[in-house]
């Protein structure tokens, strides 16, 4: 029974982290139709920024507590990390909107923004790993015979924080409504005076900012850094998107626990080199039965 | 085109060209069969899959188990002399593309009823699918890969010696790009255009959309599966990592960067970015376009594998951003050069 609660704590845990990096993905993804490949490496990005910004706070120029340095940087890495986004955006993505150019092609943009991200960070800081400092004090409490420590509770509240957050944008405000008629019919939304621009940028402001916090969580959570932490979470994180419908927030944040339950389960009974091989099974075949996600809507098309 | 061919057999034969640009020109033709092949799927039917490099270990895997057991003394005694390799050899290539493309099924019968971004997570999924399998079967070495194929290399080389590889390599590549020639203007061909154009409007049209699917998936993995096959005995070593999601976007990227379902365009934009991949491999070019910044920073030392793989993402990006539409388009050579037709026709 112990056995079981644990699996589900870590699943909880490791299917935040695709949660998180897959609501950014969809937030872009439901605006834009753009499958932005350089998501994954945004991630990288966040925890890295987020090692410079502790180490320097923690350093002796500054000198803080380990408490006040993690106040300070979860709001600074999500600032700064919603810049690279958003730069991403202006330099590759928007001109190539302006020209018309066909969708895959930007696409194919990202995957590139991607893989200069990827080695840009690994020529310029080297392939040594990076210990990420202890920022919060380690408490564990033993809830019978199930350790929790507050990390995964810190983690698992995030990625249900940031999920109600990111509904409530959407659903409530009145940028979300912008960012819904954006993906409805996006020739008629600059006649109805909505700044079409101002919205994606906001987007990726959203995604972009909570996919640092991720990475964030993440370095705190496993403290090594290397250039290419990002690369496969992204690519899972994605898939955990379609799998729960994308372009919808709610699917990204139930595909990315699922994933999370799909490979713990099966690392826990099998050995841990068959964990891409059933959970990709299992999310092939989800797909073959529900050809549009699990709650992806059908596009009806006109001829 | 013959006589180039020739002519780079010949050199290769007589020394004239070392070993190292006979690697790099099988390169060459090995990513033009990959991307003819994906732009088979990805350009001609319009739709996004980015998981071809699976495939490629398919054919791979299957072809040098074959060539092993054929030829080589890894499980047990050859089953064949090797006296016989030239004949068998061409069939182990085939036998391993016809697997490949019995594995494309994985994502072709999924495709009836998904359509684009869903069907390239399905690919993506079965090329992270397949390497995972490769990886836990231990009987071929698992994830520390699989070796021994060049027995078959050098019993080629006993009985003729000369660059039997780049023959093959040529010959393939040839046999790819008339094969891809041929399909696309048939009338499957036309069909395949047809899909990529309106699927709906093509079904009224009394295509049967879910068989030419099936036919070009199989044609295109199959491709990719010899070309797998090709590889794996060049290098003499496999690994399922070799063909991890890098090998497929680089063929998604040769395709892209060609231009959409222009045949002519992917053979081209192959042979630009594998020069590219080789020419920015030079340490001392690097360091020389460099030496303003390390000048500035001078315990920085830049190493040209990491640079390299900075600086072909940043010209993609911008020759995205000057020509959209890849470097042919549409078009393929002929209807830009318009006297390039009395030599051959194309459609």
């Amino acid at each position: 029974m112990d056995f079981i609660f644990q699996n589900i704590l870590n699943a909880l845990q490791w299917g935040s982290f695709y949660a998180l990096i897959a609501l950014g993905y969809t937030l872009v993804y439901g605006v834009l139709r753009l499958i932005n490949f350089a998501h994954g490496d945004i991630f990288m990005v966040g925890a890295y920024i987020s090692f410079f910004l502790a180490s320097f706070l923690l350093g002796p120029l500054v000198g803080l507590s380990p408490a006040m340095v993690f106040l300070i940087t979860v709001p600074l890495t999500m600032l700064l990390t919603s810049c690279v986004g958003v730069t991403l955006e202006r330099i590759a993505y928007r001109p190539l909107r302006r020209k018309g150019a066909h969708r895959l092609y930007v696409v194919i943009t990202a995957l590139m923004c991607g893989l200069i991200l990827e080695y840009s960070n690994l020529a310029v800081l080297g392939a040594s790993r990076l210990k990420f400092p202890e920022l919060i004090e380690k408490q564990i409490w033993d809830v019978g015979g199930v350790s929790i420590t507050n990390l995964k509770v810190l983690v698992i509240a995030a990625a249900i924080v940031v999920f109600l957050f990111l509904q409530w944008v959407v659903t409530r405000t009145r940028v979300g409504m912008a960012m819904r008629a954006i993906s409805y019919d996006k020739f008629a939304i600059p006649l109805m005076g909505i700044p079409m621009d101002n919205i994606i940028v906001v987007t990726f402001v959203l995604g972009s900012g909570f996919a640092g916090l991720a990475g964030l969580l993440f370095a705190m959570s496993y403290p090594v850094l290397e250039p290419f932490m990002g690369m496969l979470i992204g690519w899972k994180a994605f898939i955990a998107a379609v799998v729960g419908g994308i372009g919808d927030i709610k699917g990204a944040f139930v595909g990315g626990f699922l994933l999370g339950f799909i490979e713990v389960g099966v690392v826990s009974v099998f050995p841990s080199s068959y964990r891409d091989l059933f959970a990709f099974t299992i999310l092939l075949l989800i797909l073959w039965m529900k050809p549009t996600g699990l709650f992806g809507m059908p596009q009806s098309t006109k001829i | 085109m013959v006589l180039f061919a020739v002519g780079l057999l010949v050199a290769a034969h007589y020394r004239f060209i070392d070993s190292y640009i006979q690697i790099v020109a099988m390169t060459i033709g090995i990513n033009i069969i990959m991307s003819t092949s994906l732009n088979l799927v990805n350009g001609n039917m319009g739709e996004f899959t980015c998981g071809h490099a699976g495939f490629m270990c398919v054919g791979a895997y299957i072809s040098s188990i074959l060539s092993v057991a054929c030829f080589g003394s890894k499980f047990g005694d050859p089953l064949l002399p090797a006296s016989s390799v030239l004949f068998v050899f061409p069939i182990i290539l085939l036998i391993g593309g016809a697997v490949a493309a019995v594995s494309s099924l994985l994502v072709s019968v999924p495709s009836f009823k998904t359509r684009d971004d869903y069907l390239a997570i399905i690919s993506i999924a079965v090329n992270y699918m397949i390497l995972s399998a490769l990886e836990n079967m231990d009987f071929i070495g698992g994830s520390r890969g699989f070796q021994g194929m060049k027995d078959t290399v050098w019993a080629m080389v006993d009985i003729f010696d000369g660059p039997w590889m780049l023959f093959w390599v040529i010959l393939f590549t040839a046999l790819t790009v008339w094969i891809i020639r041929r399909f696309i203007s048939s009338t499957y061909g036309k069909g395949v255009n047809a899909i990529c154009q309106d699927e709906v409007a093509a079904e009224i049209m009394s295509v049967n959309t879910n068989k030419i699917k099936i036919i070009n998936f199989m044609i295109a993995a199959g491709l990719a599966g010899c070309a797998g096959g090709l590889y794996a005995h060049i290098i003499g070593y496999v690994n399922p990592q070799s063909f991890n999601i890098l090998k497929s976007t680089e063929a998604l990227v040769m395709v892209y960067l060609g231009g959409m379902g222009s045949l002519s365009g992917a053979v081209i934009s192959a042979i630009i970015f594998t020069g590219l991949l080789e020419v920015l491999r030079s340490q001392a070019l690097i360091d020389g376009l460099l030496s303003p910044i390390t000048m500035m920073f001078p315990d920085w030392e830049p190493s040209a594998g990491v640079i390299k793989w900075v600086m072909i993402p940043l010209l993609l990006v911008i020759v995205m951003q000057f020509r959209p539409e890849g470097i042919m388009g549409n078009r393929e050579l002929s209807d830009v050069f318009p006297w390039l037709k009395k030599f051959y026709r194309f459609k």
